[in-house]
């Protein structure tokens, strides 16, 4: 079917300039394939039903609008946690700021490389994983990235990595437009953790493959930049094999808008899904999205969903999600809750939890509340003589923490909730 | 037929609920026909076609012009995509429009001079075109006192009226209970004022085709303060083969007044499925209230997806005043696919819609059904209650909107739908949007047996029901919230319904 005429002209718009990077042949050919579906696809626009919360035209306009640089004296996320540091400014490694990536249990690669070489497993995962989450809906900016990224890593865990990876982002042109894609190979029986932090760019596209084979654990802490002019997309595809756990949290800070799109399919049978985040925005700029689509295709499958969103003075949350249990994926448990709190009367959550069974011994629950502070909570915590302001955080703070449970590691989740409260103080 | 004797339901799935729904949807009743000579618009539809329905209903320049562009603004559109059923493409050439009993050509003056054929296909169906206090045929009423249970039937047999009885009496306490088309020829300034304000012409696909074409249908208006003293119900039969019918209900609720409206629909089993797209308008003024409930049982075709009735049904009521209030109850059985979202604009202050439906889908049927609560007065309330069961290789979505507008301050909506699936070949899906643009109104959507009342819960528990049984009793009923809902007069189907239980829900 023809497209839309605004679908036509962004797209020939958005790709009018646009010259592949070249690698190897098989680099060549998937970079050359992801263009010609998005060109077939076409790039989204606010028409489509799955933009329907959130506009597109500043992820695909031509320029990426400009975005102040963020300046801050806060410790840097994580420093007390013993990681490997990769850091990227502006979307182009830094091998000088960088650690040495030699770590036990991972081997890492710049995917620059990568892409060069002519024999490389990555072959079997960029962009096949993002073909693959582009069914039932259409996710054209993670093919465009795809056609398009030159850098970013490429992990693959042959055993239990001795310490987490932690990509870090930093942002140094106020008009930086960055792609970046990662590759993430977890075997058997291994295990790896991958933490994000930084504003990466003023705007910025990125691309997570993530392919875990039996028995296999990925966990993923995710922090998204506090500079508030940002742009983000992100688009996470996850393949996970038997008895494998799959564990993804994010927290985003602000940011002009975000759109975090995570794909999951299950197809080995035991697996586990967890899917969670946390956001707070301040202000009418403020856009966050969260687009998540967990398929069950094996059994006794467990897929959880937590999304928590603060929102203030006109801040803008949204949570599409979707649980697909396919025919014959029995004993499914999905869950899924997205929850928000309103601090003011401006602000708006927009939300559609969706499920898709076609299973019949299954159980999958989903529920999304929105509303204020809870009154009597709060009236509660003045009668004990706790100041109105300090109550309020402290019932922002705990409504936060569920979906901070999620994530594995304790010294992650306190350093990130010692983050809400700061923000949150500052915020006030 | 395929009865559900063969199939291996999962262990927790009640049994009786498997039997209740076999038996509700498992065999079509009313799938026999009536011989009956008819007239016929030629087949399809164009501005000709249009004219000739609207000459035929005696009507007056401006409802022809009205349906006119209706019918211009049709051209322009697309069939809706997004639900999740799928049919081949109909050839909206290939309908007749219009279809009228030759012995309706002079409309009867009273019920005694209607056709006696097709007075016998309503006494069949057990809707006895007699002022009489109750409908027969409806088992589990002759228990009730039939003082008070007074039922005034308006009965659309393809495009037309046949008749509405107990007319006299309604008018009496100034209730209008007649055919739509009657009400454009005697009540045109009510028309006027009130048809395609809450559904507008331009609407939807559906909708607009309906506007251009819609043959009859019901017009109700309760004048301010009045309680309409008994339930109205319209009843409608699609025989003709190849025809689609198209009814217009226009309600009108004025201020402080009341009524209950019901409505049925059956169709013959035919092979070659045909289309009914229907546009239901409510008005509801300052403390007026209005209860629709439908069971709605057209044909679903065979179990092999042959034939069955496509319902593409737009319904919506507007509380316009302070107070409004207005409630759905549905039961959905039959069609082969049903496309319907019966809606409600809180629009005044302190305004309340309810909707309640059980949506049941065997064989192949296809059903993606649901609501909309568009808040826009402040303390506005809203409750969604929907039960969807699927069987055999049928799709059951349920799909709502509830949205809560800038200044709709403290405003509540609660919403719960639960799905069962009977057979692994069948699906249960579930798409709400919500939408909350302010802090003071609370939504809380969820689904399912994991969220059980605790108060009810420890409620149970503290009278010395161990857990296990508490949950039954809380869950269990699966249907009650929406039976409880529904009139005396679906009293048969409530009692089937009944045996249903949540017991085994997938979410």
């Amino acid at each position: 079917m023809a497209l839309a005429k605004l679908k036509q002209d962004t797209t020939a718009a958005r790709l009018a300039d646009v010259t592949l990077p070249t690698g190897a042949a098989w680099a060549n050919a998937a970079r050359a394939d992801a263009l010609a579906r998005v060109r077939a696809m076409g790039l989204p626009t606010r028409r489509d039903e799955y933009w329907k919360f959130t506009d597109p035209t500043s992820l695909t306009a031509v320029d990426a609008p400009a975005a102040a640089l963020f300046d801050t004296d806060e410790a840097p996320l994580f420093d007390a946690v013993d990681r490997v540091k990769i850091v990227f400014v502006d979307g182009i490694l830094d091998a000088a700021a960088s650690d040495d990536l030699t770590v036990e249990g991972v081997v890492i690669e710049r995917l620059a490389d990568v892409m060069a070489a002519d024999i490389h497993w990555a072959r079997d995962i960029y962009g096949v994983l993002e073909t693959c989450g582009q069914k039932p809906v259409e996710r054209a900016l993670a093919a465009l990235n795809t056609a398009m990224a030159t850098d970013g890593v490429v992990i693959h865990a042959t055993a239990k990595a001795a310490k987490p990876i932690n990509l870090i982002y930093l942002h140094s042109d106020p008009a930086s437009d960055v792609v970046l894609h990662n590759l993430v190979k977890v075997d058997a029986g291994a295990e790896v953790t991958l933490l994000e932090t930084g504003p990466a760019a003023a705007r910025f596209s990125k691309c997570l493959e993530v392919d875990v084979a039996e028995g296999g654990a990925f966990h993923h802490v995710r922090v998204q930049g506090r500079d508030h002019e940002r742009r983000a997309v992100t688009h996470c595809f996850a393949r996970i094999s038997a008895q494998s756990t799959f564990k993804s949290f994010t927290l985003t800070f602000n940011g002009v808008l975000t759109r975090n799109e995570c794909v999951i399919d299950i197809v080995g049978d035991d697996a586990t899904a967890h899917v969670a985040g946390a956001c707070v925005g301040d202000g009418h700029d403020f856009h966050h999205d969260d687009t998540v689509f967990v398929t069950h295709d094996a059994l006794r499958g467990e897929s959880r969903q937590v999304f928590k969103k603060v929102l203030r003075n006109g801040a803008v949350g949204v949570f599409q999600g979707k649980i697909l249990v396919k025919q014959g994926a029995q004993k499914t448990d999905g869950y899924q809750i997205s929850q928000s709190l309103l601090l003011d009367d401006d602000s708006q959550f927009l939300a559609k939890p969706e499920l898709e069974i076609y299973a019949d011994d299954v159980a999958c629950s989903h529920g999304s509340t929105t509303g204020a502070i809870d009154e009597t909570a709060l009236y509660y915590l003045r009668s004990r003589g706790v100041p109105a302001d300090q109550a309020r955080n402290l019932l922002t703070l705990a409504f936060l923490a569920e979906s901070l449970e999620e994530i594995a590691d304790p010294a992650l989740a306190n350093d990130l909730r010692d983050r809400l409260e700061s923000w949150l103080a500052r915020h006030r | 037929m395929a009865a559900l004797d063969d199939v291996d339901v999962k262990e927790g799935v009640d049994q009786e609920t498997v039997d209740a729904v076999s038996k509700l949807s498992g065999t079509y009743k009313h799938g026999w026909n009536t011989e009956i000579e008819m007239d016929y618009a030629p087949k399809g539809v164009n501005p000709d076609i249009v004219r000739l329905i609207s000459s035929k209903n005696n009507e007056p320049d401006w409802m022809t012009e009205w349906r006119l562009s209706a019918f211009s603004r049709w051209g322009q559109m697309n069939e809706p995509k997004w639900a999740m059923v799928s049919y081949p493409k109909i050839d909206f050439q290939d309908i007749y429009y219009y279809a009228r009993p030759k012995s309706m050509a002079e409309k009867p003056k009273s019920l005694d001079e209607v056709d006696p054929k097709l007075l016998a296909t309503y006494a069949k169906l057990g809707i006895p075109l007699k002022e009489q206090a109750i409908l027969a045929g409806v088992e589990g009423a002759e228990n009730t006192p039939a003082e008070g249970r007074k039922v005034a039937v308006d009965a659309v047999f393809d495009s037309v009226s046949v008749g509405t009885t107990f007319q006299a009496e309604l008018k009496k306490a100034g209730v209008i209970f007649c055919s739509i088309s009657e009400a454009i020829e005697k009540h045109p300034d009510l028309v006027k004022k009130y048809l395609g304000s809450v559904v507008p012409p331009s609407d939807n696909f559906y909708a607009t085709l309906n506007s251009a074409v819609f043959s009859d249908g019901s017009f109700v208006y309760i004048p301010p303060g009045v309680r309409c003293p008994m339930e109205l119900s319209t009843y409608f039969r699609i025989n003709a083969e190849n025809t689609g019918q198209f009814e217009r209900t226009l309600i009108i609720a004025d201020k402080g007044s009341y009524v209950s409206y019901l409505e049925g629909c059956t169709a013959p089993k035919r092979d070659v499925a045909q289309l009914h797209a229907a546009v239901v308008e409510i008005i509801v003024e300052e403390d007026a209230e209005v209860k629709y409930s439908t069971v709605q049982n057209w044909y679903p075709g065979d179990e092999n997806g042959v034939g069955g009735i496509y319902n593409f049904v737009t319904k919506r009521a507007d509380c316009r005043g302070d107070r409004a209030k207005v409630m759905w109850t549905q039961v959905e059985t039959g069609s082969a696919v049903t496309w319907k979202y019966p809606s409600c604009i809180l629009r005044g202050d302190d305004s309340q819609g309810e909707f309640y439906s059980i949506a049941i889908a065997n064989n192949m049927q296809q059903a993606d059904t649901g609501t909309k609560m568009v808040h826009l007065g402040k303390n506005t309330k809203s409750r969604i209650v929907s039960k969807g069961i699927s069987a055999g290789q049928a799709q059951n979505t349920y799909r709502g909107l509830v949205s809560m507008h800038p200044k709709a301050k403290n405003s509540r909506n609660y919403t719960q739908c639960d799905s069962l699936l009977i057979g692994d070949k069948c699906g249960a899906h579930t798409v709400p949007y919500i939408e909350v643009k302010n802090n003071s109104s609370r939504v809380e959507h969820e689904a399912t047996t994991s969220k059980v009342d605790d108060d009810q819960l420890f409620y149970c528990r503290s009278r010395g029901m161990d857990e296990e049984e508490a949950v039954a009793l809380v869950v269990n009923g699966f249907c009650k919230e929406v039976l409880q809902a529904l009139p005396m007069e679906f009293a048969m189907e409530a009692q089937a319904l009944v045996a249903i239980s949540l017991e085994g829900s997938v979410g």
